[in-house]
């Protein structure tokens, strides 16, 4: 997949222009990040990788904080509405989420 | 060291609370105010660990419990800020600080006059926000929906658990709104400062020693610069 190149001061800005690979790696260093593990493990998780309700550490509290974490870095905001099973399930679900949250801006 | 130290309370009482401490009668003394709830379990063994360097260090610190906190017997849901902030400037006279050291929330009840550090600091906002998300989470997960806007509004009137901690309306309401006033004496310091993740954003209490030895080197730091 190929994406314009953008300079990291418009990404940090905007949010705008973040391509998919990129928010791929921000938001596995965000996982990385709350599970305690190294970025190069949190790289292997895929589309299927089971989230809230298969890693018994990531509880309420934890992915709680996951998504304010997610909100600060990926300069998105996260509703109530947003807070559905599918989105929390799987890592592909959690990323779709946040590429449609940038979308929207 | 550990032992307890007298906390006044609003109501004119007194409370006996855990007190840590590594007390050597140095010049250097400083009160660290720690984070709160959740985030407490999760910064503990570092902030433990920033004060044994510290030690090493010939510098004195404590970490009293404030009333409701870790150890404590008073009841969480009777507390508010301005008695947390009583206890922490009670905290300050008894030890003599010469410094105080905030971690997160803790920030919030730093007694005035005294210079030192932020760590990390929270605003009470964000600290609601990330417990009431927490909550209804862990309500969807049960087949009960809650909302943002109808806790918000509970916690207000009623107070609200969350996340297993009972907090009070008053705190509440208090909570809302609570921010650190920008200080020239007190120093912020950044989670990227200290390099690696914020220990408080870990699904389980975690240590990282290369965390404490930047927090406990930027605080020896400054100290020696002012000498």
């Amino acid at each position: 997949m190929s994406t314009t190149p953008v300079s990291s001061k418009a990404i940090g800005q905007s949010g705008l222009g973040k391509s998919r690979s990129e928010i791929d790696r921000e938001l596995k260093a965000i996982i990385a990040d709350v599970l305690g593990i190294d970025a190069d493990d949190a790289d292997a998780f895929t589309p299927d990788t089971g989230l809230f309700g298969h890693l018994p550490e990531l509880d309420s509290m934890a992915v709680a904080g996951l998504l304010t974490e997610m909100e600060d870095r990926l300069d998105i905001v996260i509703e109530d509405d947003d807070l559905d099973g599918e989105m929390l399930e799987t890592y592909g679900g959690l990323l779709t989420f946040a590429e449609t949250k940038i979308i929207e801006g | 060291m550990i032992g307890t130290w007298q906390a006044p309370q609003s109501d004119g009482t007194i409370s006996e609370e855990l007190l840590v401490s590594f007390d050597a009668e140095c010049e250097h003394r400083i009160l660290i105010l720690p984070a709160w709830f959740d985030e407490a379990n999760k910064l503990r063994r570092l902030t433990v660990e920033v004060m044994r360097r510290l030690e090493g260090a010939e510098i004195d610190s404590f970490l009293p419990d404030l009333p409701g906190c870790n150890e404590s017997t008073a009841p969480l849901e009777q507390q508010t800020l301005p008695g947390w902030r009583l206890a922490a400037e009670a905290a300050a006279q008894r030890f003599q600080a010469t410094h105080v050291l905030t971690i997160r929330a803790g920030a919030l009840v730093a007694p005035a006059p005294l210079p030192g550090w932020r760590y990390a600091q929270q605003t009470g906002a964000k600290l609601l926000r990330g417990m009431i998300r927490a909550r209804i989470i862990a309500a969807r997960e049960d087949g009960r929906e809650e909302t943002s806007d109808k806790l918000m509004d509970t916690g207000r009137s009623e107070g609200l658990t969350l996340a297993g901690w009972p907090i009070g309306a008053e705190m509440f309401r208090e909570l809302e709104h609570a921010e650190t006033i920008a200080s020239e004496t007190r120093q912020e310091i950044a989670q990227s400062d200290l390099g690696g993740s914020g220990l408080w954003l870990r699904a389980e209490p975690d240590f990282d020693a290369k965390q404490a030895d930047a927090l406990a080197a930027l605080v020896t730091e400054r100290l020696r610069a002012e000498a």
